[in-house]
């Protein structure tokens, strides 16, 4: 089961908060999160590792970047 | 592009930090005001002062480093294929917030920045200030946690984000075509100039624009931000951020002994006054504005550079408050607090207040 956190648009910390309240509730699986800016992609990568996360895939879009957090 | 970013590692944030911390006391050496190597709050406020915004003869000068911050931000952004122009995210609130943060920073005298550097010179008041920094961005954390939330911006005409970019390069070209004349207070009746008072107190102004362009340069890079470090311990227990201002602190510190810049005290610090209550108070108000809009001072200015059109307007928010704290007596000296700062900074605290009780999304 995957799912989707948009964060693009949203300016500091909310990303962040936004995948960690995901990450948090879905315990484990797969989750793709949606950011505009490089600085967001980082934040989201660094809370994601800190949850025992990992970035599995980062795909680089039109408005921004698609990344899949996985935990096994 | 998913080359690592090496300017935000652990490594990459202390060097920066170490950086600023360094030429901070550096340009203070070279002729900046005492713990003013940099200040964004105090060089915007000098900005507004040089613009005729207000008439306080004391801080009045075209700061070239807030010049460099932005610019530098904006060459970082186009080398790294980071420049996104953006803008619609409640912008008339960042204005309001820069505002007020402008105000309580001058209660206090002295942005974040300054708030580090003041420590690393010795002035114990600094403390204060650190203290209400760090409770107003708590506040803000809570804010954060029920849902406050200023929406999203959207993408917009690349033009959008080159505004504040190009009204810092007309500032730049009305410092070079007007210089000071000696013995006038306004040059060729446009930029005033301080002959006394820390905005007579510069550093040369190629020193202090190379500086401001590696500084803006760097800190795009590496997202450095003084709220963001605060906040990030605060809200999800992460040092990254804070490995840079702890940096900053050191390195200035260090550099400070080196220069013999140090000065350890409460008594007669340089541009500081001794009215703890309002150290504390002052800095409260600007932790809590910078944590509702999302950056500290300067990362504001990065932001701008980097394309954010609602950092800009932050920034705008902040040279006009600036303008209002000197011309309403709300700004602190020396001395203590002014007339009427008190009142300023109540009113402040309850304008950030409203503005994060109802600014919240249901989740």
């Amino acid at each position: 089961m995957s799912e989707t956190v948009d964060a693009r648009g949203l300016s500091c910390p909310q990303p962040v908060i936004l995948t960690l309240n995901k990450i948090k509730a879905m315990g484990d699986g797969e989750l793709t999160v949606l950011v505009d800016t490089d600085t967001s992609k980082e934040n989201v990568g660094r809370a994601a590792n800190s949850q025992g996360w990992r970035v599995s895939e980062e795909i680089h879009e039109d408005d921004g970047f698609k990344l899949i957090l996985r935990k096994a | 592009m998913s080359a690592k970013n090496l300017f935000a590692t652990p490594t990459g944030i202390i060097g920066v930090g170490a950086f600023i911390g360094v030429f901070a006391a550096l340009l203070q050496h070279w002729g900046n005001p005492g713990n003013m190597g940099i200040c964004v709050a105090c060089m915007e406020r000098d900005i507004a002062g040089a613009l005729g915004l207000h008439r306080a003869e004391v801080v009045q000068y075209m700061r070239p480093e807030i010049i460099g911050f932005v610019l530098g931000s904006l060459g970082a952004a186009y080398l790294f294929k980071e420049f996104r122009s953006r803008a619609g995210s409640a912008p008339i609130v960042r204005f309001v917030l820069g505002a007020f943060a402008m105000i309580g920073a001058l209660v206090f005298l002295g942005c974040p920045w300054r708030a580090l550097l003041r420590l690393a010179g010795g002035d114990g008041n600094a403390l204060f200030g650190l203290a209400g920094l760090a409770v107003g961005v708590w506040v803000g954390t809570l804010f954060l946690k029920s849902g406050y939330n200023l929406g999203r911006s959207q993408k917009t005409h690349t033009a959008v984000g080159w505004l504040l970019p190009l009204i810092m390069l007309g500032f730049l070209a009305l410092l070079l075509i007007f210089p000071q004349v000696a013995g006038q207070a306004q040059s060729g009746g446009v930029l005033f100039y301080s002959s006394k008072g820390p905005g007579s107190m510069r550093a040369p102004i190629l020193a202090s624009l190379l500086v401001g362009l590696a500084v803006g340069f760097l800190a795009q890079r590496s997202r450095f931000c003084t709220m963001g470090a605060i906040r990030d311990l605060i809200l999800f227990r992460q040092t990254h951020l804070f490995l840079g201002i702890a940096s900053l602190v050191v390195f200035a510190f260090v550099a400070n002994l080196v220069l013999g810049q140090f000065k350890a005290g409460f008594e007669g610090q340089p541009v500081a006054h001794t009215m703890s209550l309002w150290n504390f108070a002052g800095m409260v108000l600007a932790g809590l504005a910078f944590a509702l809009a999302g950056g500290c001072p300067g990362r504001q200015l990065f932001l701008a550079g980097e394309g954010d059109g609602d950092a800009a307007v932050f920034v705008l928010g902040m040279i006009v408050g600036a303008g209002l704290a000197h011309n309403f007596g709300l700004a602190s000296s020396p001395a203590g607090v002014g007339p009427h700062g008190v009142a300023a900074v109540v009113i402040g605290l309850l304008s950030c207040l409203f503005i994060g009780f109802t600014m919240r999304q249901k989740a």
